[in-house]
C-alpha cells in the first residue's frame, strides 16, 4: 500500500530524514519507535504533506502513485489519515460540523453528492459509540478545552468517520491515562481490516501492548536502523535506546 | 460649488418642502449653524485620522429625490427578513413607501418621523427626546439634524414586548446618479419594554449614494433593546451611521453590526450608561475585500456605577480593504464597580489589506474592572494544515477558519433566521460551501 524508498527530507534547510525505506502492505500494522528527535514526527508530517517539509531525495508511493505531487487534502482524499500528536484547537467549529465538512469535501473530490443528513447522523452515532464519546462532546468546539484523552479519542473518531486506507497515529498514547489508552486502542483495533494499514508512531512500548504490531522499526537519526517483530518493542522497553545508537 | 456650500445654500429650498412650524425647526437652524462652523471632518481631526471623506465629497449629490418611486415587492423581497412577520418602515430614495411598509399604532408606535414631527399627540415625546443625547459638536450629526424630515419613529410603551421585530430599510434606486440621504430615527423604549430592530441601507443599482444617518435610542429602566445593523450594500454605496443610545437603570442594549459590503462605512456608536446596573453589548463582524473601508468608532460612557459593557469586534480583511477600530471607554469618577471589556481581533488574509486599531480608556473611578485587547494576525498555518489533512481544501479551510473566527459574535444573535442569513452571507462572501448548514 505505502512504499517509501530512500526518503530524504529537510525542514528549514536541516536534514531530518536521511534515507528511509519502508513497505507497508494492506492489513498490516507497523510500529515506528525511536528516541526523541529521531525523525518520527517528521516522517508522519512528510507523508501527510506538510508544506514546511521538503523532500530532497527518494520516493513515497501510495498504491503505486507518487504522493509528493499532491496537496495535503488530496492525500486525504486518496486515503491517508494522520492522527496528530497535538491536535489543533479550532474555536467556533463544532466537532460535528468539522467532520461533516471533512467528509463532504472528500465526497466532492470523488464527484459524489454531500452525504445525506440522516446517514451522516447514523454514522456519527455509530462511530462515536465505538470510542465511548458522549453526544454532548460532539457539539463542542473542535479540541477547544479538550483533555488530552478527549483530543486523542476525537482523532480516532475522525479516523473512524473518514475510513482511510493508511492511518498514521503519531504519538497517540502521549498524554493518555491507562483507561483512555485502552479506549483509544480498542477503537483502533476495531477499525483494523485487511483493506487498510496502520503506522503507529510511539516512543514507548506501552501502546503496542494494546495495538499489536506486525512489524516494529526503530528510527534513529532519520534512518530505520533496525526492524523486527513485536518482540523488538519489548527489547527496546527493557534496554532503552542507547544500544540502538551504536547500531547507527 | 463645494458640497458644503451646496448643503448650506439648499437649506432654504429644504424649508420650502417642510412644515417649519414643527417643534424642531429651531433645532434644525441651530444645527445648520454648527455644521457651517465646523464643516466636514478631515483627517486632521483625531477621530478621523484613518478615514478620509475627501473622495466622497467631490461628488455632486442630489439632496432631494426628483420623484417618488415605486418598487415591486418581488424585486426587494430578499432584503426583508420576513415577508409578514415584521413591522416595516421602508423608504425609497428617502421617501416613505407605504406600499412596502407595515407600520402600527396598535399598542406601540412604529411609524414615521415626519408624522411624529407634525402631529400634536407626539409633541411631548419630541420635546422630551429629539436631539437630546446627540453630540452637539459633531458636524455630521448636526448636518443630519439640520435636514431632519424623515425616518423611523418607534415608541414601545411601558411593559410592552414588541411581538414582531421591526425592520427599518432604506432603498436607493439609482434614479439619481449621486444621492445624499439623511434619515433620522427616534426610538423610545419605555420602562420594562422590549424590542428587536433591524436596520439596513440597500442600493438597488450601482450609483453613488451616501446615507448620513442619525438614530437616537432611549432605553428606560429594565428595558431591553436588540439592534441589528446589516451593512451589505453595493460597492458604490457609503454610510455614515451616527447612533446614540441612552440607558436607564437596569436596562440592556445589544447592538450587532455586520459590515459585509459597501464602499465606505463609518459607524459612530455611542452608549451613555446613565442608570445603575445597565448591560451594554457592542458586537461587530466586518468582512471586507476589494477597496472597501469600514471604520468603527465606539464610545461607551460609564456615567453610573455597577454597569457592565462588552465590546467584541472581529474583522477579516483582504485585497486592499481597510479596517479601522477606535474604541473609547470612559468611566466617570462616580461610576464605581464598572465592568468594561473590549476586544478587537483582526485577520489579514493578504498583505494588501490594512487595519488600524486603537483602544482608548479613560478611567476616573478606582474600583473598576476594565480590559481591552486587540490583535492583528493571519490564519494559523498549523490549523490550516490540520483541516487540509482531513481532506478540506485550502480555500474551504481558510473559509472555515474565518467563519469560526467570526462565529462567537454570531452566537449572541437572538433571531435564528437572521443568524442563518448572516451565516449564509458570510459563506457566500467567502465563496464556499462548507459542507454543512451554518
Amino acid at each position: 500500500m505505502l512504499t517509501i524508498e530512500n526518503l530524504h527530507a529537510k525542514v528549514e534547510g536541516k536534514h531530518i530524514l536521511n534515507g528511509i525505506d519502508l513497505d507497508v502492505k494492506a492489513g498490516e500494522v507497523h510500529a515506528i519507535m525511536g528516541p526523541n528527535g529521531s525523525g518520527k514526527s517528521t516522517l508522519s508530517s512528510v507523508i501527510a504533506g506538510h508544506q514546511d517539509y521538503e523532500i530532497s531525495q527518494g520516493n513515497m508511493l501510495l498504491e503505486g502513485e507518487d504522493l509528493s505531487e499532491f496537496a495535503p487534502e488530496e492525500r486525504a482524499h486518496k486515503g491517508i489519515f494522520l492522527s496528530f500528536q497535538y491536535p489543533v484547537e479550532i474555536p467556533g467549529v463544532s466537532v460535528t460540523n468539522f467532520i461533516k465538512a471533512a467528509i463532504n469535501a472528500s465526497r466532492k473530490a470523488k464527484g459524489l453528492e454531500d452525504m445525506a443528513a440522516n446517514e451522516m447522523l447514523k454514522m456519527i452515532r455509530e462511530k462515536s459509540s465505538l470510542l465511548e464519546i458522549d453526544s454532548r462532546f460532539l457539539s463542542r468546539s473542535l479540541n477547544e478545552g479538550f483533555s488530552g484523552g478527549e483530543k486523542k479519542r476525537n482523532e480516532i473518531f475522525q479516523m473512524a468517520m473518514l475510513e482511510p486506507k493508511l492511518s498514521i497515529l503519531d504519538e497517540t498514547d502521549s498524554g493518555l491515562d491507562i483507561d483512555a489508552l485502552k479506549i483509544v486502542a480498542n477503537g483502533v483495533n476495531k477499525l483494523r481490516s485487511n483493506d487498510n494499514a496502520i503506522i503507529v508512531i510511539t516512543h514507548y512500548q506501552r501502546l503496542l501492548e494494546y495495538i499489536i504490531p506486525d512489524f516494529v522499526h526503530v528510527l534513529f537519526d532519520g534512518k530505520i536502523v533496525k526492524s523486527g517483530t513485536k518482540d523488538l518493542a519489548v527489547e527496546l522497553e527493557e534496554k532503552g535506546y542507547d544500544w540502538i545508537k551504536e547500531l547507527a | 460649488m463645494e458640497f458644503k456650500e451646496k448643503l448650506l445654500a439648499s437649506h432654504l429650498a429644504f424649508e420650502e418642502r417642510i412644515d417649519f412650524s414643527d417643534p424642531v425647526h429651531q433645532i434644525r437652524l441651530e444645527s445648520l449653524k454648527t455644521f457651517e462652523e465646523k464643516g466636514f471632518p478631515s483627517r486632521r481631526d483625531e477621530a478621523w485620522k484613518y478615514t478620509s471623506l475627501n473622495a466622497m465629497l467631490r461628488q455632486n449629490y442630489a439632496l432631494f429625490p426628483k420623484a417618488e418611486t415605486t418598487i415591486q415587492l418581488k424585486k426587494v423581497k430578499k432584503y426583508f427578513l420576513f415577508e409578514i412577520d415584521t413591522y416595516k418602515v421602508v423608504f425609497i430614495d428617502g421617501v416613505y413607501s407605504p406600499f412596502l411598509s407595515d407600520t402600527t399604532h396598535d399598542g406601540l408606535d412604529v411609524c414615521l418621523m415626519s408624522a411624529a414631527l407634525s402631529k400634536a399627540k407626539y409633541r411631548n415625546l419630541i420635546d422630551t427626546y429629539f436631539n437630546k443625547i446627540t453630540d452637539k459638536d459633531d458636524s455630521l450629526t448636526a448636518l443630519n439634524t439640520s435636514y431632519t424630515q424623515e425616518g423611523a419613529y418607534v415608541h414601545i410603551p411601558k411593559s410592552v414586548v414588541a411581538e414582531k421585530p421591526i425592520e427599518i430599510i432604506h432603498f436607493s434606486t439609482g434614479k439619481e446618479k449621486a444621492l445624499w440621504l439623511q434619515p433620522r430615527n427616534l426610538i423610545v423604549v419605555d420602562q420594562n419594554a422590549q424590542v428587536q430592530i433591524l436596520e439596513r441601507h440597500q442600493s438597488l443599482r450601482e450609483h453613488d449614494v451616501v446615507s448620513n444617518s442619525v438614530t437616537e435610542i432611549y432605553t428606560h429602566q429594565d428595558a431591553l433593546v436588540d439592534y441589528y445593523k446589516i451593512q451589505n450594500d453595493l460597492s458604490t454605496a457609503s454610510l455614515i451611521d451616527n447612533t446614540y443610545i441612552s440607558q436607564d437603570k437596569n436596562s440592556n442594549v445589544r447592538v450587532h453590526t455586520f459590515s459585509l459590503g459597501g464602499k465606505l462605512i463609518r459607524n459612530n456608536l455611542n452608549f451613555y450608561l446613565k442608570g445603575q446596573y445597565c448591560h451594554s453589548t457592542l458586537k461587530g463582524v466586518t468582512l471586507l475585500e476589494d477597496h472597501q473601508h469600514v471604520d468603527h468608532y465606539t464610545l461607551v460612557d460609564h456615567i453610573s456605577s455597577n454597569c457592565e459593557s462588552h465590546q467584541d469586534y472581529k474583522g477579516v480583511f483582504s485585497e486592499g480593504s481597510k479596517g479601522v477600530f477606535n474604541g473609547k471607554i470612559h468611566v466617570d469618577q462616580s461610576a464605581q464597580k464598572t465592568n468594561a471589556f473590549q476586544q478587537n481581533n483582526n485577520i489579514l488574509l493578504d498583505d494588501k489589506a490594512t487595519v488600524n486599531t486603537k483602544p482608548q480608556l479613560e478611567i476616573f473611578a478606582d474600583d473598576v474592572k476594565c480590559s481591552h485587547g486587540c490583535t492583528v494576525g493571519q490564519l494559523d498555518e498549523e490549523a490550516l494544515f490540520y483541516l487540509m489533512s482531513r481532506g478540506i481544501p485550502k480555500k474551504e479551510a481558510k473559509a472555515l477558519m474565518t467563519y469560526a473566527f467570526a462565529n462567537n459574535v454570531l452566537e449572541s444573535v437572538e433571531l435564528p433566521i437572521l443568524k442563518k442569513r448572516i451565516n449564509k452571507l458570510i459563506a457566500r462572501k467567502l465563496g464556499v460551501n462548507l459542507g454543512f448548514d451554518l
